[in-house]
């Protein structure tokens, strides 16, 4: 048993408790604890396979901004707990099991199938994912892909402003119908 | 006893599947996206896993862009989720039948 198998098998664990929390759980705010656990260990996977930069960005990113995010989401619209338990399509659940424990055997038999048997290259010179080995690559030979992300991401926000901005115009329709329908409700919205 | 990336590998598929039964079997808007984020974590394990096996920058760099496409996909997913929910009041969808023919 080397250090990294000690390592693998606590964080392991640990991941696929925090996967498993997600998913059981009632309450959102779990779910997202469940996930956030989940995310350190695969920090820590980073870690062990050389990849020091992607594993800081990765708890920066994930830990820091979304999940603070998704918490954010959940407290803003209200911990739904309430979860609707009875079943609009039959046998849906039982079926999504199903099909979940299917989907793991066959991503294992592909695994299997058409994993790569070469032994380990040989690393020159110290760990692979260092800040200058990323950089280099990244702004050489994927400058292109990267420059295209920042379009994405100019777009995601452009469009995330748009969704919050024209949110409140259907909102005044609504309540102009609602107030059409029933007359009454505008003189109580008044008496408030 | 070392760890091979056939772990990280079969790590990764339990991941995946474990996000994907989420997927199927949770109503609640915000815990489906966290099992798609589930997904595609895991999936960036295994881009990370096998670079370091076949002794490759790409996987790394493949993640960063995974990354990247995530978040976007966060904060748009997010807010459609906070419109729907003011316009509806609800997280669940099940009762999002707008789109029902």
């Amino acid at each position: 048993m080397t250090a990294e198998t000690v390592v693998f098998v606590i964080f392991a664990l640990a991941a696929l408790a925090g996967a498993l929390t997600m998913v059981t759980a009632r309450n959102p705010v779990y779910s997202a604890m469940g996930l956030l656990t989940t995310m350190f260990s695969i920090a820590v996977f980073f870690v062990l396979n050389d990849a020091h930069f992607v594993a800081a960005v990765h708890v920066l990113i994930y830990a820091g901004a979304v999940m603070t995010l998704f918490l954010f989401v959940i407290m803003l619209i209200g911990v739904d707990k309430a979860e609707d338990i009875r079943e609009s399509i039959p046998f849906q659940r039982p079926m999504a099991v199903v099909l979940g424990a299917g989907l793991f055997v066959l991503v294992l038999v592909a695994g299997r199938a058409s994993w790569v048997t070469g032994t380990r290259a040989v690393e020159e010179g110290g760990a692979l994912g260092t800040i200058e080995n990323v950089a280099d690559e990244l702004f050489g030979v994927w400058l292109l892909p990267f420059e295209a992300t920042v379009l994405l991401l100019t777009i995601a926000a452009v469009g995330t402003i748009a969704l919050a901005q024209f949110l409140d115009k259907p909102r005044e329709l609504a309540a102009a119908r609602e107030a059409e329908i029933a007359p009454g409700h505008e003189d109580e919205e008044r008496a408030e | 006893m070392t760890v091979t990336a056939g772990w990280y590998m079969a790590l990764a598929a339990s991941l995946f599947t474990i996000g994907a039964a989420g997927l199927l079997l949770r109503r609640n808007a915000l815990v489906m996206f966290m099992s798609i984020e589930l997904m595609l974590n895991s999936v960036n394990l295994t881009f990370v896993a096998a670079g370091r096996e076949l002794g490759v920058l790409e996987g790394q760099l493949s993640v960063l862009f995974v990354m990247v496409v995530a978040a976007a996909e966060v904060t748009v997913g997010l807010a459609i989720i906070v419109a729907v929910f003011r316009n509806r009041a609800t997280a669940s969808v099940d009762e999002l039948t707008g789109l029902r023919g």
